[in-house]
């Protein structure tokens, strides 16, 4: 049983929209597999809520005629896991969403809903970051777009507006074509959990694939927010394809990076992972890119 | 042959096809239901309570707090009563509490129609705390000064218990004896069972009835009945099919207070279902035991003293108590031979955290992983190999407890290590990892254990056993014994069909115990079910069978001498010729008009008897430094736990207790916020209980000796599987890397920081 004031269907995105001016303070509920739970944990309770969940308007990836994919929100992790589309353009996006919980939360969590809730740990969320996500919001006013550096504000805020709904992910094909990328979580098991640390790089080597001609690395769990690792990213842009230049990065993303010491992990744990992980993460990428090291 | 064969679980299809009852599914749809309001302070004193905003919630019936309850304290823990005074159980909590002494201690309940008012009005309850100092660690808890508990209690010290075999300190005067010390650390970890504790109760014909997630139905009409003030034959407890208990099960949880809160809403039926949360926090957890141990040794490996000092965390109510510590205290003192003297003390204390009780293996699996780890570190040390030290020092074949007078008849710690080696190609291993360097390296460990069978001579050991002879032959079997998940069930059957010599499907086990139907028995725990079971099944079989026997004389016109039960049929010995079929006789007995009778038997087998189980865990491991994991590569168990009854199930039983101390060794521990006292990873998401995506292949094998006390030659299965395999893992992780770590669970988190000590990382 659910404490619920009201839980309202919605039968479109302009009715989802109409009905959250409706109800100012009512929540998104998409696959319910954060919002069920902190429902149920009493932190939402007595609200109203907007479901989302049979929009299937807002299901599927698409490729659009510049070449940038399109990810609709409501797409399940599994979805997203076994898409062609995305696994031919951002192999490791497809293998990120693949690493959150277990496959029954796979089957109903969705890529959406894992940005929206702008928790640091998620899963996608550092891959998109790694990729420049575009983020599409649709509201009152109409249609926006953000990067995604812009996207998370703080600790579970992201910079939707009211009555605003996420409507798209969009990766641009230049920030996909020529690049390969590796996802590492760092988690306590191997199944049902949450990253301790999650770093997701992706580089583009030169063409004799002796040069690291771009190098993008993102955190999870590094911050409040996931986040781009910009000095590692300039300690290998640009520098050969050797063990010195993946070792000279690793130890960069410690300047970038400022995590706490909570019962979680210690600071001092996390600030070894974040140099071994961005370390082997790198590695794999450029061993993806057809690099040898 | 009924005994011996892996024949199908007598659950197994109800059970996968959701037909099985469980508490949740028998309460009826009306039930009021209960929540709990729960002391948000580690210690202190209620001064007030202002229930008044929660009671003009909608659907609220009533709010019972610690301000209502009778003055009368209870003993949860469960054990056979006993009628030595000195030995009963300590009663120490009310059924709501005024002083509360852990966070989430019970305060006030709320009944109401449906789980959203009372959730709402829990949330609208407001309580003044007399806020106490509190103290989480028993060390620290011992000493003068600390907040105490308990006022008889004094430094909060619920029990010490000591022994000295020899003289210590004459043994230790040995010239050139060298001498190992160390401490080592247990986790406070929790059972875990899928089906969280829930009851619900009713008054009807003048008894309060509790239907119930229980391990001891009988052991709970008791303690209903002692908490409640009222004769015990006016409480029925009914035990359905449960999600597994692992020993959480063996305590009155609440069915005290489900039990007291219908007798004042007029006996209206109310129903308690615990959340995930309150099951972590506020049900029992494993005690967290700290050791230390100091061992001298002669250059030559041999142990000349030993000396234990164990530290148990109560937490807040005694429940189990001492039994926990002073168990491994006793299995420390056995394990191995002290050529001069072996001396222990045990201490059990209590702090401001969930109270411990039984939980699988009781008090082993920290003693196991402990002394084991100890081993070998005295293996390291003296350049020794570990299963050499063991061999020279491990109780010795022929050895008799002189207090169980169990006997080690056989040579099984040997017979199981060398299936273990075997398996693991152990010895090739151990001089292949013997010297590696670089990030990723590989280790072998093992570690053993000798595990008790059932509670005597500690407690009383009775198993009574009903069989009623149906029409077509076939019979009901009816024991106190309960089947929690382990198969039970299925092998109480095989007994009874081995031993009346009728085909497995004609034995119909009544699965449910209800205490008001149900011989008298105490329940699952100390893996007592197939041992003491097995007493009462023979026996009264032997009765049953000597009753249709009786009756066959009449019907065939042979002496009871002539005649044998074989195969379902009456058969004339001297002929070998069947003479009639079990349900011929069972047709005649039911309905002949001149001699009716109903054939049923039913006995008590009170056991006088133990015996040791015993067994190993060899492991094998890879270790990656840098990222301070740890991947376990190949894992076996060995046990003599004496004759297989059904082998598919012994195997699934030694699969489960090797998850559980997995989970253990590697990654599960209940926190507690050290500026609070409040639980930190009350869930399955932040308690890392391990996933099958972190085992490898399970491998279970045995030995089979015929245990000699036993009416089928069984003994202990359920919890020793639980004992070993971390100590075998941390054993592996030290011949791996050379660190040894001192604590479990050897999580990424101390891995990071025993790497880091030793230079590692």
């Amino acid at each position: 049983m659910y404490d619920m004031k009201a839980l309202y269907e919605a039968k479109s995105v302009p009715d989802a929209i109409s009905l959250l001016q409706e109800h100012p303070g009512a929540r998104i509920l998409a696959g319910g597999s954060d919002v069920l739970v902190q429902l149920r944990e009493g932190k939402l309770a007595g609200l109203e809520f907007v479901s989302i969940f049979k929009l299937d308007e807002l299901r599927g990836v698409s490729l659009e005629q510049d070449g940038t994919m399109r990810i609709l929100p409501l797409t399940s992790f599994s979805h997203v896991a076994r898409d062609p589309i995305v696994n031919r353009c951002v192999r490791v996006l497809a293998e990120a969403v693949d690493k959150v919980g277990g496959p029954q939360v796979r089957n109903i969590g969705t890529i959406g809903g894992n940005i929206c809730n702008g928790v640091t740990s998620a899963d996608s969320a550092s891959t998109l970051v790694a990729y420049d996500a575009v983020v599409e919001v649709t509201g009152p006013e109409g249609v926006r777009q953000l990067p995604i550096s812009e996207w998370y504000v703080g600790a579970g805020k992201v910079a939707l507006r009211p009555a605003e709904l996420l409507t798209a992910i969009l990766i641009k094909k230049e920030s996909y074509e020529g690049y390969a990328g590796f996802y590492i979580k760092y988690a306590m098991r191997n199944a049902m959990d949450i990253a301790t640390l999650g770093c997701s790089v992706n580089v583009k080597l030169s063409g004799d694939k002796k040069t690291v001609a771009d190098a993008r690395v993102a955190y999870g769990v590094a911050g409040p927010v996931p986040m781009r690792a910009k000095s590692a990213e300039e300690a290998a842009r640009g520098k050969p394809v050797s063990e010195e230049t993946v070792e000279a990065a690793a130890q960069a993303a410690l300047a970038d990076v400022n995590p706490r010491t909570s019962w979680r992990a210690t600071k001092e744990f996390r600030l070894h992972l974040v140099e071994e992980l961005a370390r082997r993460a790198l590695k794999e990428a450029i061993n993806r890119a057809g690099g040898e090291i | 042959m009924a005994v011996g064969v892996s024949e199908k679980r007598v659950d197994a299809f109800d059970k996968v096809t959701g037909r099985a009852k469980y508490t949740d599914d028998l309460a009826d749809k009306s039930a009021l239901i209960v929540k709990i309001f729960r002391s948000s302070v580690a210690h202190g004193l209620v001064k007030s309570i202002d229930t008044s905003e929660a009671e003009k919630i909608p659907g609220v019936v009533k709010i019972v707090t610690c301000f209502d309850v009778p003055d009368r304290p209870i003993p949860t823990a469960g054990h056979p009563w006993s009628l030595d005074l000195g030995h009963q159980d300590i009663a120490d909590r009310l059924l709501l509490n005024r002083h509360v002494r852990y966070y989430g201690d019970d305060v006030a309940a709320v009944i109401a129609q449906n789980e959203i008012a009372a959730t709402r009005a829990v949330r609208a309850i407001k309580a003044e705390y007399e806020e106490y100092p509190f103290v989480l660690d028993p060390l620290e808890a011992m000493k003068d000064g600390a907040p105490q508990l308990h006022e008889k209690f004094g430094n909060n010290i619920l029990a010490h218990t000591s022994y000295e075999d020899g003289n210590y300190e004459e043994a230790i005067k040995e010239p050139g004896l060298l001498r190992f010390e160390k401490w080592y650390d247990t986790p406070t970890v929790q059972h875990c069972h899928i089906e969280n504790h829930i009851c619900y109760a009713w008054e009807e014909a003048g008894k309060v009835n509790v239907v119930s997630s229980t391990q001891i139905p009988h052991i709970v009409r008791r303690v209903v009945g002692q908490a409640l003030g009222i004769e015990w034959g006016k409480v029925r407890i009914v035990k359905p099919y449960i999600g597994g208990g692992f020993g959480n099960k063996q305590d009155a949880l609440y069915e005290p207070l489900c039990a007291y809160l219908s007798t004042k809403v007029g006996g209206r039926l109310v129903k308690y279902d615990m959340t995930r949360e309150e099951t972590f926090a506020c049900t029992r957890v494993r005690h967290a035991i700290r050791y230390h141990i100091t061992t001298h040794v002669r250059p030559d490996g041999t142990f000349v003293a030993g000396r234990l000092e164990a530290f148990s965390n109560q937490g807040a109510y005694a429940s189990h108590g001492h039994g926990i510590v002073a168990k491994g205290a006793g299995a420390y003192r056995q394990l191995y031979c002290y050529r001069g003297a072996c001396k222990g003390d045990a201490y059990t204390i209590y702090t401001n955290t969930a109270a411990s009780g039984a939980m699988r293996a009781y008090g082993i699996p920290q003693i196991t992983f402990a002394l084991e780890s100890h081993v070998d570190d005295i293996a390291k040390a003296l350049g020794m190999e570990p299963v050499a030290l063991r061999r020279l020092n491990m109780m010795e074949v022929g050895y008799v407890d002189p207090f169980s007078k169990n006997e080690n008849y056989f040579d099984s710690f040997n017979q199981c290590m060398e299936k273990g080696m075997a398996y693991l190609d152990y010895e090739k291993k151990r001089k292949e990892y013997a010297n590696q360097t670089g990030p990723v390296r590989r280790g072998v460990g093992m570690a053993i254990f000798w595990y008790n069978t059932a509670v005597w001579p500690i407690s009383l050991e009775s198993s009574s056993c009903r069989m009623v002879l149906n029409q077509d032959g076939s019979i009901q079997l009816q024991l106190a014994e309960t089947e929690i998940g382990q198969g039970a069930d299925t092998v109480f059957a095989q007994m009874a069909s081995e031993t009346l010599s009728i085909p497995f499907e004609n034995v119909h086990v009544i699965s449910s115990q209800d205490t008001d139907i149900t011989p008298f028995g105490t329940g699952a725990y100390a893996s007592r079910q197939t041992y003491m079971g097995g007493f009462s099944i023979k026996q009264t079989a032997l009765l049953l069978k000597s009753r249709l026997l009786a009756y066959a004389q009449n019907v065939t016109r042979m002496p009871v001498s002539s005649l044998d039960l074989v195969d379902g049929h009456i058969v004339n010995v001297n002929s070998g010729r069947a003479l009639l079929s079990l349900k011929d006789l069972a047709l005649e007995a039911f309905y002949n008009t001149d001699r009716s009778e109903h054939i049923t038997a039913e006995s008590t087998y009170q056991a006088k008897s133990n015996a040791y189980s015993f067994g190993c865990t060899f492991a094998e491991v890879e270790v990656d430094i840098p990222l301070c994991k740890v991947k376990i590569l190949n894992i076996v168990n060995v046990h003599d736990c004496g004759m297989l009854i059904n082998p598919a199930l012994a195997e699934a039983q030694v699969h489960g207790g090797m998850s559980m101390s997995i989970g253990y060794g590697m990654s599960e521990q209940l926190l507690y916020d050290p500026k609070t006292g409040r639980p930190l990873n009350d869930n399955l998401l932040d308690y890392k209980l391990s996933t099958t995506m972190d085992h490898p292949h399970l491998e279970a094998q045995f030995v089979e000796n015929y245990e000699p006390t036993s009416a089928y030659g069984t003994k202990a299965l359920g919890e020793p599987p639980a004992t070993s395999p971390a100590a075998a893992l941390r054993n592996a992780i030290l011949h791996a890397t050379g660190v040894a770590l001192d604590a479990a669970p050897m999580n990424p988190h101390r891995l990071f920081a025993r790497f880091r000590e030793e230079g590692l990382v």
